[in-house]
């Protein structure tokens, strides 16, 4: 069972990080870790300044 | 960008027994783990294991005739290879050329920014990288080649890989990580000069022109006539906008969350697709000629390009990610359960005779040029330099993601064409040879694939009825392009999951998924291709130079309409084709993604020639070397062959006589129109090839000047980096080791404000 929920944490964990669920998270600690002094954006600003970034540099996707 | 800090001195090394521990801060756990230990008993029994039921498989695969051979014998083979290859060879390239060094950051860790660049967890870079570089392409080349048989397709896919497609994807990683992430035509500038690099950038940008007409082109002959399959992909549009929005100002990074909301609208609208293509409103409104089709894909190509990213382009990146994991983790297990019989011979007459419906040519090259993606792709090229070193935490894991994942595309690539050889061949002949050929009746269908010399019974027109009937569609006669064939015997496939029933229902799920990929290709393709274009463009200095400013709202649209327009009208050009767009073109795509490659091994090569190491360059060298002699003979062929099925100016002259004769039809174009249509088409494809060879010629040429001038020692320096050192620690392999998960767990046991403060990162 408990074995069950560890793998059930696992896969979460996995989609989530592949997918983009945790990234602001991961913003977060990253904000803490590098200038902690300096205001922090919320979760929407911070997709919204990630999507202005992939519109200067979309990324390929192959065939 | 921010300078990252000078390298303090300080590598402290720790070593115990076989194992060597890198610190690159006294007061912080090893950044670097070098394993010395030698290869264990148990290690080589499996291996050998491996080995032999690989060897045992491939015996199967290639020996066995006059009796039906099981599609898992093709997985057996494919995964027992892959193994061997990804622990020996690519170990050998690891510990010969790339050298990783994990006490040094990567990009990733040197610019950690939390948004573009962030050091990811391996395997979820593995998910991220096969989700960039696997598309339609993997799925398509391996359907038209089935043309050959079955064996020769399988045995490049997965040699070919393991030789050529992964080396070239591992390799351009490598050299792009010690680079800062820099994209292949900068790297191509760097280390051959402008001439080469400028010859190199071109060349990306032509290539990438028609691969996405060729990609449009598959999308639009999966669809026309074809209400349902029109109904579902128009709905992905709008489902892509609602998510857009909905990350947007409902629930901002909610990303799986949405995800799955759109994918179950999307089953929804493969469902829906069935019950409208019954309606008689439905089918006036949904039912397209090819015409149609790719002026909606041309408008539909602009708008995504210049709309806002959020809006279209990253959920519709979401959705396409999720459905090709979820997808093709089905169709491996559907095959496992299916465990299907190969209809398909293991060499057919038309690998020898040249003379095939679906592509002409003989094997050599032709059958080395269709399958590209799962064997030997550049445009991964322009992945594995630029988008995965942003995101790479560890040099020792660039084995994992660049060979690995490579493999995982070819994998994919054998899956497409077990899927295509299960068929009963005179339906695969049926549903891939030119209109112009099969008539586009089943009557007439089924006279010329009878007269093909196929093995097994003749096929009935009613036979060919039926199986379009069980798909819901009119009819399956021509529908060229390779993904109505895949999903038809994915459909044959998947009916494990729910019989028959369900045929028709997943016949559309695989095409909506093929069309879902090639879209989301178009989308980000033609965005790039315009940044490369403006890029180019505002070097060249002037009034241009303005464009170099990407919120430039007129010079971004129109770049944009430059390069719509480029791949709309060769897209025009395929769909109008009286000999067949596919059977065209198709080599053209070929060409083009293998001629990339050849650019991107060519630089790796010049750089490992650099590095001081000409006793390895053949491990480039070698699939270099190959993949010119396949696509300059190929263009050769295309350019030079007599053969009017082959060579374009002879083809173009022909029809040009025949119409200065005064004739109003020839071959396969039956009015003056369609005359006039060959001529132009067979031009500017003739133009195309010399286009393709001659830009590779000149970089090929200026790596050889570049190459001797660094031997006699008066070359270009190496443009790598400054190292940089790391603080950062990851496992390597997918499964880490005891050694790596100690290590990790003394980083999980440090407060968090003490871990990955690293240096200055992009904002």
């Amino acid at each position: 069972m408990e074995r069950a929920a560890r793998l059930g944490r696992q896969i979460r964990w996995y989609v989530s990080s592949l997918m983009g669920d945790n990234h602001y998270q991961r913003y977060l600690a990253h904000h803490r870790r590098t200038h902690p002094d300096q205001p922090v954006l919320t979760e929407a600003e911070y997709w919204r300044n990630r999507h202005l970034r992939a519109e200067a540099d979309p990324g390929a996707r192959c065939c | 960008m921010g300078s990252p800090p000078a390298a303090p001195p300080d590598f402290i090394e720790e070593t115990r027994g076989d194992v060597t521990f890198v610190r690159t801060d006294r007061n912080l756990p090893p950044v670097a783990i070098i394993d010395r230990s030698p290869i264990t008993t148990r290690h080589k029994l499996v291996f050998g294991a491996v080995a032999v039921l690989g060897a045992l498989a491939w015996a199967v695969i290639a020996f066995l005739r006059g009796e039906t051979v099981n599609a898992v014998w093709f997985v057996v083979a494919a995964i027992c290879t892959y193994v061997i290859g990804f622990r020996f060879y690519a170990r050998l390239i690891e510990m010969k050329i790339v050298r990783p060094r994990d006490d040094h950051a990567t990009p990733a860790e040197i610019y950690e920014n939390a948004t573009d660049y962030m050091p990811t967890d391996r395997r979820v870079l593995f998910g991220h990288h096969f989700a960039a570089i696997a598309g339609a392409g993997p799925l398509v080349g391996p359907v038209l080649a089935t043309q050959m048989g079955y064996l020769p397709g399988t045995i490049w896919i997965i040699l070919g890989a393991v030789l050529a497609g992964c080396v070239q994807d591992y390799l351009v990683l490598a050299i792009s990580t010690r680079r800062r992430g820099r994209s292949l035509g900068q790297m191509a500038r760097d280390e051959l000069g402008t001439v080469g690099g400028t010859a190199a950038i071109v060349g990306v940008l032509v290539i990438m022109v028609i691969l996405l007409a060729v990609l449009g082109l598959v999308v639009v002959n999966a669809l026309a006539e074809s209400p349902w399959g029109v109904f579902s992909i128009a709905m992905t549009i709008p489902i892509a906008l609602f998510m857009g929005v909905y990350l947007r100002y409902l629930r901002p990074g909610r990303v799986s969350e949405v995800s799955l909301i759109g994918v179950v609208l999307l089953l929804l609208a493969v469902v829906a697709g069935g019950w409208i293509a019954q309606t008689d409103w439905g089918t006036e409104w949904f039912t397209l000629s090819k015409v149609t089709l790719s002026w909606c894909l041309i408008i539909y190509g602009l708008a995504a390009s210049v709309l806002p990213v959020w809006l279209l382009l990253a959920p519709r990146d979401y959705l396409s990610t999720f459905m090709k994991v979820g997808t093709i983790a089905l169709l491996a297990v559907g095959i496992l359960l299916a465990r299907p019989v190969m209809d398909a011979p293991a060499i057919s007459q038309f690998a020898k005779s040249g003379a095939g419906p679906v592509f002409a040519g003989s094997l050599f090259p032709f059958l080395f040029i269709t399958i590209a993606c799962g064997a030997l792709s550049g445009f991964h090229s322009l992945i594995a330099s630029g988008t995965t070193p942003k995101l790479l935490e560890k040099e020792s894991q660039m084995r994992l993601i660049g060979y690995g994942g490579m493999m995982t595309e070819s994998f994919v690539a054998i899956m497409a064409l077990i899927t295509a050889s299960i068929l009963n061949q005179h339906l695969y002949f049926v549903m891939n040879a030119p209109a112009a050929a099969t008539g586009g009746t089943a009557e007439t269908a089924a006279a010329y694939v009878n007269k093909l010399g196929l093995s097994g019974p003749p096929i009935t027109p009613a036979e060919i009825t039926d199986a379009a009937a069980s798909v819901g569609e009119q009819s399956i006669v021509s529908r060229t392009g390779g993904a109505p064939t895949l999903a038809f015997g994915m459909a044959q496939v998947l009916s494990v999951f729910g019989g028959s029933g369900l045929k028709a229902f997943w016949y559309h799920f695989a095409i909506m998924f093929e069309a879902l990929f090639i879209l989301t290709t178009i989308d980000a393709g033609t965005r790039v291709a315009r940044f490369m274009l403006s890029d180019g463009l505002s070097n060249l200095g002037g009034p241009l130079r303005r464009l170099h400013d990407p919120s430039w709202k007129v010079g971004a649209w129109v770049c944009s309409i430059i390069v719509v327009a480029a791949w709309g009208s060769i897209l025009l050009m395929g769909v109008t084709d009286p000999l067949g767009g596919i059977n065209t073109l198709f080599p053209l795509f070929g060409i083009a993604n293998q001629l990339l490659a050849a650019i991107a091994l060519t630089v790796v090569t010049v750089v490992v020639i650099k590095m001081g190491l000409l006793k390895w360059a053949w491990i480039p060298g070698i699939p270099l070397l190959w993949d010119l002699t396949v696509t300059l003979t190929a263009s050769w062929q295309k350019i030079f062959s007599g053969n009017p099925k082959l060579g374009y100016w002879t083809q173009h002259l022909q029809y040009r006589d025949a119409r200065d004769a005064g004739k109003t039809s020839l071959g396969a174009a039956k009015n003056p129109d369609q005359l006039n249509d060959v001529i132009r088409n067979t031009f500017i494809q003739g133009t195309l090839s010399i286009l393709f060879a001659t830009v590779v010629l000149i970089v090929v040429a200026s790596a050889i000047v570049m190459t001797i001038r660094s031997m006699q020692g008066r070359g270009r320096p190496l443009a790598v980096e400054p190292p940089v050192p790391s603080r950062i620690f990851g496992p390597s392999q997918l499964i880490a080791t005891p050694v790596e998960k100690e290590v990790q767990r003394q980083w999980s046991a440090l407060p968090d404000s003490a871990v990955r403060s690293v240096g200055t990162s992009a904002h």
